[in-house]
């Protein structure tokens, strides 16, 4: 088991390396000199060479990649080519915003869609769990910031019960800060929450349907009640591996959410910085994305590892 | 010739009547009845002495939230480029010796309190304001207004707008409220130059880190910046002249234009600086909001490369297109109708503005003729546009009119700034383009060269500029009339309108500038009436 473990954790390493080729490539072939969008529309050329090198942007691209990839493995990035700030505490803020968006809308998620998905599973073969089923279906279809945009306009602009966007630090003002999370961590967690309820039906279903739970029923308990004793612990084994798989895309959704809602959020800050050519911000928020997924990815790798006994034989 | 000017303590000692009187300061729209009318003698009387020492009484402890498009990438504008910078801090936090009147369009006092300029006109000798200090609390003096314009012309500044100092030869500080600047020869845009960013007044000794903090002698401080949402404004406790309303601006920054347009409609700011989509400002109609109207300085240019062996190197395809576009359809089509025709690289707020919308007028059969007779029927043009929102939704009216006098019409949208600048302005890989050019007076800057992506410049215009940059003032209006009828006539590019300042305020917000012709977005005058 250690040995498969350590395959895996080598073949996070090894992604990590290519996705940090890759992003960085592809910033260099990106359009726009980093120099020429601060001298902006007049400048002459000699200010934008003289720049440039200032920037460091002239030294040869393996130098560059070195030593940007030095300042991720020390944490800390660099500054800024225009704003001169320091990469890393901005990025460790915005994160903290991101994260707290991500978690609570992970939660809301989990606690609407386990008891919906449960519910759409038992009443499988009646009128409500369909139409359950059937609504859940759409909620995916559902993108999350057009949920966000409609949500706005009804609970912001016309109730006006929350703001429509912008964001409260939790410590200054913790009612503030929940009125303001409501809209973008609700809107990420509709979506989440409905592809989440579909694959608790289905795992509750197969669990459903497995001997220990026919036996169980026999042995007197209510489906409910043998459900609960024996089934729901099987049927978490691959509920949690999406969970896993959903935490990574929430992590993108979330770009797009803070767009919606002004929140200064990793997103937020990876389009302005796209916008200003900052290429070390761009280059280093992408490096932390890429990073979490792979990261959540080898973590449920490695649970699952320790959850499901059959595949440490390694008879898989 | 001489001019002699004295405004600042008229103002002081005209707001401390108008606030006895029990009215509002600061107020300044445009319905204000001429009370910031410059030039009058009368200002001279003691009346002005006190306010430096007392600034009070017009202060309120309140805060105004102004939402704006667009974050600052940073806080240096002698280094970054962009609109954003100078609307935030000159005028706000820093000064400059002399300012530009929004309503009129003058050039007036500002921490230099007069002028004279020399018999040959190279030598301005400005008298600047006593005990003047920098929010650092150190004073300022001549001394730093020499290093402040010295320092334009050094690699300290980056930019390259720093280039309309070239003509700055030498600058002394006699005494300490006295400074010479010499110029190399006449120039009109100089003093003009002295409005914007390049003539901001810097403390020597507070300029190593202008990317995070700012020292001036505004009526504001810089005082706190939430990357990604908000920066702060204090009152200057100590400013030198009338003290602003509010104790605090919050300016919040929104990259969505519905995000801000639903921070207003939800009470979480007080007033929208620019609207960015006209249409939505339907949903601020109907009483609970004031809307503020007037003009800019963004001439939306559809620029046509002409260079050699481009289709658009041939004037009649290039008169062609000026004829197949019917501007004002066009303009109610894609900005809801709100703007102005001008007809020409000139805003009315400039002394030298003509109508000429009459030049080229929507004339189809005129259009079609011309192309069919240069041979171009189903010609490709590339139009390359930025990705804003004026380019993109204006772009496709373009495109339609154009097909329609028989030229087939690409659209490629470019991610502004970076991908546009590349392709079109530095590559000049584009046969036609279309963008804002919102710099004050850019006229020359934009038409006087062949190596600037409007590919026009011919030595005509360029002597044209200079007889009036060198010329007397009046000799300056009439060189640049003849310049913009040149520029018109040649179809150096089609003007389709001139931008709105379309700003949306809570009702009882006063002092917002109907014009938005300044660099800055002056917020001193910003009171709640």
């Amino acid at each position: 088991m250690l040995l498969r473990l350590l395959h895996r954790a080598m073949v996070f390493v090894l992604s990590v390396l290519a996705a940090s080729v890759l992003v960085f490539a592809f910033m260099r072939v990106l359009p726009g000199d980093p120099a020429r969008v601060a001298l902006g529309i007049n400048a002459s050329d000699e200010a934008v060479a003289r720049l440039r090198e200032q920037f460091g942007l002239d030294r040869p691209v393996v130098v560059q990649y070195l030593d940007w990839m030095r300042g991720l493995v020390t944490l800390d990035p660099g500054i800024e080519f225009i704003s001169k700030a320091a990469i890393g505490p901005q990025i460790a803020d915005r994160l903290q915003v991101t994260l707290i968006l991500v978690v609570t809308s992970m939660l809301l998620a989990v606690v609407v869609a386990v008891p919906v998905g449960i519910w759409m599973a038992v009443r499988h073969r009646h009128v409500d769990g369909l139409v359950m089923s059937a609504l859940s279906q759409v909620g995916v279809a559902i993108p999350a910031f057009l949920a966000g945009i409609v949500l706005i306009s009804v609970f912001a602009v016309r109730l006006r019960w929350v703001p429509s966007g912008g964001w409260v630090v939790p410590a200054q003002d913790p009612l503030g800060f929940l009125r303001a999370l409501a809209l973008p961590a609700i809107s990420l967690a509709m979506v989440q929450a409905a592809v989440l309820a579909r694959y608790v039906r289905s795992a509750v279903l197969d669990v459903l349907r497995e001997d220990y739970l026919r036996t169980a029923r026999a042995k007197g308990l209510r489906p409910v009640q043998a459900l609960w004793r024996h089934g729901l612990r099987n049927a978490a084994v691959p509920v949690v591996t999406v969970l896993g798989l959903q935490l990574a895309t929430l992590l993108i959704g979330a770009v797009v959410i803070e767009q919606v809602f002004v929140i200064p959020g990793l997103g937020s800050l990876l389009l302005d910085s796209v916008a200003d050519r900052e290429l070390l911000t761009v280059q280093t928020v992408v490096m932390v994305l890429v990073v979490a997924t792979l990261l959540i990815n080898f973590l449920v790798d490695a649970l699952y590892l320790v959850i499901d006994p059959r595949l440490r034989t390694g008879s898989r | 010739m001489t001019t002699s000017r004295k405004t600042r303590p008229l103002l002081a000692a005209l707001a401390a009547t108008a606030l006895l009187a029990g009215c509002n300061a600061g107020a300044g729209t445009s319905t204000d009845d001429g009370s910031q009318e410059p030039g009058d003698s009368a200002g001279a009387e003691d009346g002005g002495e006190d306010t430096a020492a007392a600034p009070e009484p017009g202060g309120s402890d309140e805060t105004v939230r102004v939402g704006l498009v667009a974050e600052p990438a940073s806080l240096d504008f002698t280094t970054t480029d962009g609109a954003a910078i100078p609307q935030l801090l000159l005028d706000n936090v820093y000064e400059t010796l002399v300012t530009v009147d929004v309503e009129t369009g003058e050039i007036v006092p500002a921490l230099a309190t007069e002028w004279e300029v020399s018999e040959d006109r190279t030598t301005y000798t400005f008298t600047l304001e006593d005990g003047v200090t920098f929010s650092d609390g150190s004073e300022f003096t001549a001394e730093d207004a020499a290093f402040s314009l010295d320092r334009v012309s050094s690699d300290a500044w980056t930019i390259s707008l720093k280039s309309q100092l070239d003509v700055v030869e030498s600058v002394e500080a006699v005494d300490d409220t006295t400074l010479e600047v010499t110029l190399s020869r006449p120039s009109n845009s100089f003093l003009y130059a002295l409005t914007t960013r390049v003539g901001a007044m810097f403390d020597t000794e507070a300029v190593d880190n202008l990317a995070e903090q700012a020292i001036g002698t505004g009526p504001y401080t810089f005082e706190n910046w939430d990357r990604g949402s908000q920066i702060t404004l204090e009152r200057n406790p100590d400013y030198h002249g009338d003290a602003p309303y509010f104790q605090t601006v919050e300016m919040r920054y929104f990259d969505d234009a519905n995000a801000l347009n639903n921070a207003m409609l939800t009470d979480a700011i007080d007033v929208v600086s620019t609207v960015q989509a006209p249409e939505s400002l339907a949903e601020f109609e109907g009483g609970d909001f004031q809307i503020v109207e007037g003009t800019t300085n963004g001439e939306v240019v559809l620029s046509m490369n002409q260079q050699e062996g481009n289709p658009l190197a041939d004037p009649d395809l290039r008169e062609a297109v000026r004829y197949a576009i019917d501007h004002q359809s066009l303009m109610d089509t894609c900005w809801a109708g709100r703007g102005e025709l001008i007809g020409s690289m000139v805003p009315p707020t400039d002394p030298w503005y003509e109508d000429r919308t009459g030049d080229y007028p929507f004339d189809p059969e005129e259009a079609q003729r011309l192309i069919s007779e240069a041979g171009a029927e189903g010609t490709e043009l590339r139009l390359r546009i930025p990705s804003l929102p004026y380019a993109v939704s204006c772009g496709t009216v373009v495109e339609s009119m154009l097909e329609d006098a028989g030229l087939q019409v690409t659209i490629d949208e470019l991610e502004f700034p970076a991908a546009w600048l590349e392709t079109v302005f530095t590559n000049k890989d584009f046969d036609m383009s279309i963008v804002a050019h919102v710099e004050p007076r850019d006229m020359a800057n934009v038409f006087g060269s062949p190596d600037y992506y409007t590919t026009y410049g011919t030595e005509e215009i360029q002597t044209l500029f200079e007889e009036a940059d060198t010329g007397t003032e009046e000799e300056q209006v009439a060189k640049l009339q003849e310049a913009a009828a040149v520029i018109s006539e040649d179809a150096a590019a089609d003007f389709l309108f001139l931008l709105p300042n379309l700003m949306v305020a809570d009702p009882d917000i006063t002092g917002l500038p109907t014009n938005a012709i300044k660099e800055s977005f002056d917020l001193g005058d910003l009171a709640r009436g």
